[in-house]
Formats: C-alpha cells, structure tokens, sequence
C-alpha cells in the first residue's frame, strides 16, 4: 500500500486550477494544492516573486532561480508573471479568473479592492471561485496594516514566549514556521471551501489569519491563565505545563537527546529501570539504596529525591555517546528521541526504508535533488510526483498563447509594456 | 442556523493525545459529525491535565475541552465484543475512520484496513503515527516531545553561544501534522463523494513535519551545509532579533530588512549618527557587527513598554510585535476583534475560551460551537440517533457491558 509509489493519473485536484498570487507567505497552500494535482499557476510581478531572493541558495550564490526556499514550496506549480497593477494586466487576470477554480493571495489587506480585483469583483467574473486570502492579520481588525515578518508572526502567537531560557530572551525556530503554517491551514480552509463548493456550487472568499493560525500552541498555557491567573513561563531544557516543570532535555558527550523525565509518584516502574541502569554504570545517589524501588513508600518520596533522581539521570547521559544513550533508553522501553540535525535526517534508515525522499530533477542546473517526498501517503489519490518550482515567467506562451489565444505580436508588446 | 461546509460528513474517531484530534478538529469546526470513540478504562491523558473538573472516569479538563470541541463522545469498551460489535457499527456508519495509535494497534482489535473494507467497502482510514505505518521503526513510542526533536525542531531551536539547543516549548509537530493531515483528508472525502471510493491514508508525523524544514533539508543536499540554531537572527535581515523592554519579562520583536526600515528606525531611536557609523551605515557591515547593535537597541527598548514600541515603529511601517504571553493573547484586541477564541459554557468547567481556526470562510463559518464532550456523554444519542438502534436493543448492550 502505502510504500509503493503507484502514481497515476487519479488526484484529488486533477482537472482543477489555482491562480497563486502569493508571495513567501503563502506559498505552502498552493503547494499543497499542486501535490493534491491541481494545476497552480504562480502569477508573479515582472522580474519575479520576490520570495526567490530568500536564502539559502543553490551554491550558495544569490540568482533568482536559485532559492532553496522558493524551490521547497513552489514545486509542481507553474509560472507566468503579469503586472497587476496594469488595465491590461486587469483584463488578462479577469480572463484567466474565468476558468480558475481558485485564487490564492497574500497582499496586504486593500491590495486586491484596489486593483479591481476583491472577492466581490472576482465573483461577479466566476461565483464558482474560492479566494482564499493568507495574511498575518487577516483581513480585519486594528491590526490588519500591520508591517509582517514571520518573526513577528510568531511572537504575537504565544509560542515565543514559552521557548527559551527564563533569563534570556525568548526565541524562535530558526527556520521560520508562521508562514509555513499559515500557508498550511490555508491550504485547509481552501479544501473546506472547495468541498462546499463540489457540493453547492458556490464559491466564497477565505480569510486566513498566519498569526491565528500558529496561536493554537498557546492554549495551552491559556488556561492555566483564565483559571489561576498564572503566567506560564519559559523554562530551557524543562517542559512547563500547568504549573510542572519536568526535565526533557538531556546533553550526552555527543549531542542530546529528548525524554521526559518519570517523576517517582506516577511512574516508579520507570524510574527503576534508570535506577538499575545508573547502578550498571556505579552512578548511583546514596538515598536511592534506601528506596525499594519494586513497592516504593511514596510518602517518602520528597521532592528532594526527585531533584536528585534528575541530576542522576544527567551524569548518566554525559557519559554515554547518543547511539549508546538511544541504545539504552529504547532497550528500557522509555520513549525518548535523539535531537537530530538535517544530517542525522538525510541518513535516517526510517525514512529510507519508506522511500521518503524523492529525487526532483534541476536540468538546466544539471542537477538531480533529493526532496522531502509526499507530505502524506494516500492508496488511492496519491500526492503527485514533484516537478521542480518553475522559472520566471517559464509558462507564459503555454498560458497567454496556447491557452488564452493570445497573438504572439501583442505578447511582445505586453512585454516590452512592462505588462508581462 | 447558518450552512457548514462539511454538514453531513460522518467520522468514527478513535484518535487520542493530541495530534490526530487536533486534526479532527478542523472538521468538526467545518461541520462534520466527529464521534469520539473513548474508553472509561484507556481515557487519553489530556482529559486529566490540570484545570480540570469533574470526578473519577469523568473527568474533563479545560485542554482536553478545547483540542475536542465541536464532537460527540460514545464510550466502548473494546477487551467486550459487544462493544467491538458497536465499533463495527460506527465504521459502517461513518465515511471516515481516523486513529494515531502505534501501528498494529487497530489491526489488534480486527480494525485493521483490510476489515474496515470488509465491513465498509467506500471507508476512508486516515492514520496518523510518529513514523508512519511500514518500515524498520514503525512501531517505535514517540509522544509528541520527542518527535519535535526526531524532526529535527529542537536541533535548530536555542542560543547559538550556548553549547547546546534548547527545545521548543510543548510538542510542535502537533501543529504541524495535524496542518498537513486535514488538506488529504477534505480531499479525500471530495473524491469519495465524487467516486465512491475510499482509501487509506498513512500519515507520518516526522516525514509531515519535514516539510516545515523543506528550505534547510534543500540547503544539506545541495551544499553539505548543516543549518544551526541562530537564536532569532535571520540570515538576511538586520536587526532582527527580540529585544527587552520596561517592565518584567516584556519583549518586542523587531525585524528590519532594508535601507528605508533602518534610516527610520535610527530616526526613532534618536541615533541619526548610526547612519554614518561604519559600524552600522551598510547592511554588510551591520550583519558583521549585529551583536553590538542588538546590545545598543536593547538599551533603547528597555527605557519603553513593549506596546509603545510596537505601536511606534508599526506606526512607521516597519515590522514589530510585542512577544505575547497567555494574559496579553487574551487581551489582545486584534484577536478580540475577530472572536479567535470563542467562549463556551462546559458543564463541569464552566466558561471559558475555545481555540478555533486561523481562517474565516465567508459562507460557511468554522467557529467552536459545543465545549469538548464529557467521557460517553453522547453514548446513548449515538446508538439510538446515529446508528439508529431500538430501545430494547441499546439497552440490551448496556446490560452486556458493551459500554464503559
């Protein structure tokens, strides 16, 4: 089943057509909708997206068709570029809005209705269309002409907040992930509006919140507010849950590994097993002899011991490699995961036993680059095998003449307008 | 009562923990009719996390109400095999069964694939596990802490100048997974509405999770390059960073990408010297010297309150935002102004906010409309209502102890 790659010509999206107007923002729902077989057409600025000067770079050089970032979320789609901004750049979207069964964007709020182009004008040309509009705010609200980063994105999701250090400030993912995710319960909601549509025949418009959609990792923390108004806090190497700190990070003479440490009242079964390990290796804290560690006395249990318990565990680590500490741990029957890098990834047995990566061929590079493969596994509509991101305006005659019949003399002058 | 985009679709939910419910959600916000498929004696952890409420097999907490609201719950005890009859009745009811237990888990109780076809020829099985359903370590334990570091998040998460990283707060891929997991699955329900086709849907947590990491995974194929956590830098902009402001704890985000951006901000911060400073004048040359200047802004913000700050410098277009924690996200008037979190009266609970979705469909709306439901709360309507059983034949499984 799902480990074959059987790719035929059944998708979800097969026959369908988003126009993606989006830039870094939302470029992942679109990729999802061109992995689900939907035909994305990219509609970029003359001179390109500005989302391809985001780094990394293919050699390491900046080149607008060398992103690494515009490559990973612009797969499959293709490419035209048209000036928006231009009656004739107006005329030729309308055309195309005709036949599209989706747009997505991610101009700031205004930006559309200004150019003729709001959901109101749109489905007036086609009530069949779903817009689907991804920006940090929304459309609504004191805050919608906010100017975005993706690092903004997350610290007004709460999730900021919680990571780092206590005394230190806090932190993000470093590979940036508001964007990702709004582009990714864009790619939802879209879905959700396409279903309603299939079945009424409507289509509607899609207002999508980035911020929004990256604050469900803060509900966590909510009630520990609205019920005790208490601040959740941040806490390193700790995972604080209403009111708990429990270690999960541990350092080894190699790296690091993550598991949550039993605390002795709930899981003394666990802990034994660390116990008899630590005694394996004569780390071993004098108060735990006195402990029987098969029927446990909880009273006796003070929270001295558990702190104890911990820093234990610590020594443990820091004498063994990851392998060794992952050896042991999995041995034990304890979850736990080494902290891995991109590189521990590129060789992770797992994900080549699935056939995880997916070769995608850069031909004018003369390169062939291994791609994280299909985001899901499906028997019968299978994400579509990945085509790399297209090039600047590299499908304008396969849309402007061969698909909307433009003549090829007024192309040169569409061009030469700044139109296209 | 307004239209829902999903109203008729039919789920038998066996998820539990967070990532596959986090995933129902997004259905049961659009419409669908989710049916929590629970157990008195295997309740899942988050119905017992503090704040909670009520007593001993019926225990609600507030996390638990919010990752479940908009579902029903029926209450099986599935070591019965008339409650395994009462299962096999909702995958023949439903258009989708969904579950993230570890693999081989469902096969266990005859609810493997093959079987659900047999019972339900058109069922969708969308799955979702750590590593997915096949190879070498499919079947190994993860929860959702250790898989944001298998993913590879916690590697690229921390202090660049301390010695090692520094996970991210809560279990990340439970984000991610559930993100990716819906788009298949709405699809999904489209073809087999179209097709009458069903499927089975084999989602892999770490391999979702990836596609977050997609531009740094790109940059170790092509250029041997191992990306690093870099606290809150950007490879590009500068500043870039978060930085202290008056007060306890308050931080502002700034983030700065060009000329304009930066000749304003050094106008604000009252150091038109800056500009000329070879420190600072070029973008090149405050990359090379960015620790200084962060320090030098720090000593700036920490004379303001965050809100000021933000309201300045977004007052001048450039990119700011105050670090938000639990008391300013529930204050906050952008997520007030759009009803983000909607409160809902819950039995044991009281009332208080729901999460709901990052998006608004203009015809069809997805807000939280029923608190989580309490363990088996909706047994009873589920086997008379949805399954359509008799009196005498409901309580006849009653009796048998078909229910927990």
């Amino acid at each position: 089943m799902a480990s074959e790659k059987t790719r035929d010509n059944q998708t979800v999206l097969g026959g369908y057509r988003a126009l993606d107007l989006t830039d870094e923002k939302g470029a992942m729902c679109g990729w999802a909708l061109a992995a689900l077989g939907a035909e994305v057409i990219k509609v970029e600025p003359p001179g390109g997206d500005p989302s391809r000067s985001i780094p990394p770079f293919y050699g390491g050089v900046p080149h607008p068709e060398k992103s690494l970032f515009f490559f990973a979320y612009n797969t499959n789609k293709k490419s035209i570029t048209l000036n928006l901004e231009t009656v004739d750049g107006r005329v030729i979207f309308e055309k195309l809005v005709r036949s599209a069964d989706f747009v997505i964007e991610s101009f700031k709020p205004g930006y559309m209705e200004a150019q003729g182009l709001g959901y109101s004008a749109l489905d007036h040309i086609n009530p069949r269309i779903v817009m689907t509009a991804i920006t940090p705010f929304g459309q609504t609200g004191p805050y919608r002409g906010f100017k975005t980063s993706d690092l903004m994105c997350s610290a007004m999701s709460g999730f900021m907040y919680l990571t780092g250090d206590p005394d230190r400030e806090p932190i993000r993912i470093s590979v940036p992930q508001a964007y990702a995710l709004g582009g990714a319960e864009g790619a939802i909601a879209t879905m959700t509006a396409h279903y309603f549509r299939e079945r009424t025949g409507e289509g509607q418009y899609v207002d999508v919140s980035i911020r929004e959609s990256m604050l469900k990792t803060a509900p966590y923390s909510l009630p520990w507010m609205e019920k005790y108004g208490k601040l959740t806090k941040r806490s390193g190497p700790y995972w604080t849950l209403m009111g708990q700190n429990t270690r999960v990070h541990w350092p080894c003479k190699d790296g690091s590994v993550t598991f949550v440490l039993p605390a002795i009242k709930i899981n003394p079964d666990l802990c034994r097993r660390f116990i008899e390990w630590m005694a394996e290796k004569g780390i071993i804290h004098e108060s735990f002899n006195r402990i029987d560690w098969n029927h446990p006395d909880m009273a006796s249990i003070t929270p001295q011991i558990q702190n104890e318990l911990e820093s234990s565990i610590l020594n443990l680590c820091k004498t063994l490699t990851r392998s060794e500490l992952m050896e042991g741990l999995i041995a034990r029957g304890i979850t736990a995961a080494p902290v891995n890098t991109m590189e521990d990834i590129s060789r992770n047995e797992q994900l080549r036993a699935r056939d995880f990566w997916e070769q995608v061929e850069h031909g004018e590079m003369g390169a062939s680059i291994p791609y994280p493969g299909a985001f899901i596994r499906a028997t019968e509509t299978p994400c579509v095998k990945k085509h790399r991101a297209p090039m600047i305006g590299e499908h304008n005659r396969e849309i402007y003449v061969d698909f909307l019949g433009i003549p090829k003399k007024e192309l040169v002058i569409l061009k030469v307008a700044g139109i296209i | 009562m307004c239209r829902q985009a999903l109203e008729g679709v039919k789920i038998a939910d066996f998820t539990w923990a967070a990532a596959g419910p986090l995933t129902m959600s997004y259905l049961a916000h659009g419409g669908a009719t989710v049916v929590k498929i629970e157990s008195g004696t295997r309740s899942g952890a988050s119905r017992s996390f503090p704040p909670r409420g009520g007593e001993g097999g019926m225990i609600s907490s507030m996390m638990f109400s919010n990752d479940n609201s908009d579902k029903l719950s029926i209450s099986i005890n599935m070591k019965n095999p008339r409650g395994v009859e009462v299962a096999k009745k909702l995958v023949l009811w439903a258009d989708v069964v969904a579950e993230n237990f570890r693999p081989g888990t469902m096969e266990k109780w005859g609810l493997g694939y093959a079987e659900l076809k047999k019972i339900n020829p058109s069922i969708i099985m969308f799955r979702s596990s750590a590593r997915g359903q096949t190879g070498p370590d499919s079947k190994v334990a993860e929860n959702g802490i250790t898989l944001q570091s298998l993913t590879g998040f916690t590697s690229l998460t921390g202090y660049p100048d301390k010695n090692d990283p520094t996970p991210p707060w809560g279990a990340y891929t439970d984000l991610t997974a559930p993100a990716l997991g819906a788009v298949m699955l709405i699809g999904a329900l489209d073809y087999r509405a179209k097709t009458g086709k069903g499927q089975c849907l084999d989602l892999s947590q770490l391999e979702a999770g990836l596609q977050f990491l997609a531009p740094a995974i790109l940059d170790y194929h092509v250029n041997h390059l191992c990306a690093r956590r870099m606290g809150n830098a950007s490879s590009y902009g500068v500043p870039h960073g978060v930085y202290r402001c008056s007060g306890n704890d308050r931080w502002c985000a700034i983030a700065i990408f060009d000329d304009r951006e930066w000749k304003a901000f050094c106008r604000i911060m009252d150091k038109p010297e800056w500009l000329d400073d070879p420190r600072f004048a070029t973008a090149i040359a405050r990359k090379k010297n960015e620790s200084e200047l962060d320090h030098l802004i720090n000593e700036w913000t920490v004379k303001h309150p965050v809100e000021e700050i933000m309201n300045l410098l977004q007052d001048n277009n450039i990119s700011a935002g105050i670090v938000e924690n639990s008391a300013d996200i529930l204050n906050d008037p952008q997520i007030k102004e759009r009803q983000f979190f909607e409160k809902l009266e819950h039995p044991h609970l009281g009332s208080f906010f729901h999460h709901g979705v990052g998006f608004r469909l203009s015809k069809t709306p997805c807000n939280p409309r029923t608190p989580g439901p309490i363990l088996g709360q909706h047994t009873e309507h589920v086997c008379r209502e949805l399954l359509g059983l008799g009196k005498d034949e409901y309580e006849n499984l009653v009796d048998a102890g078909a229910f927990t």
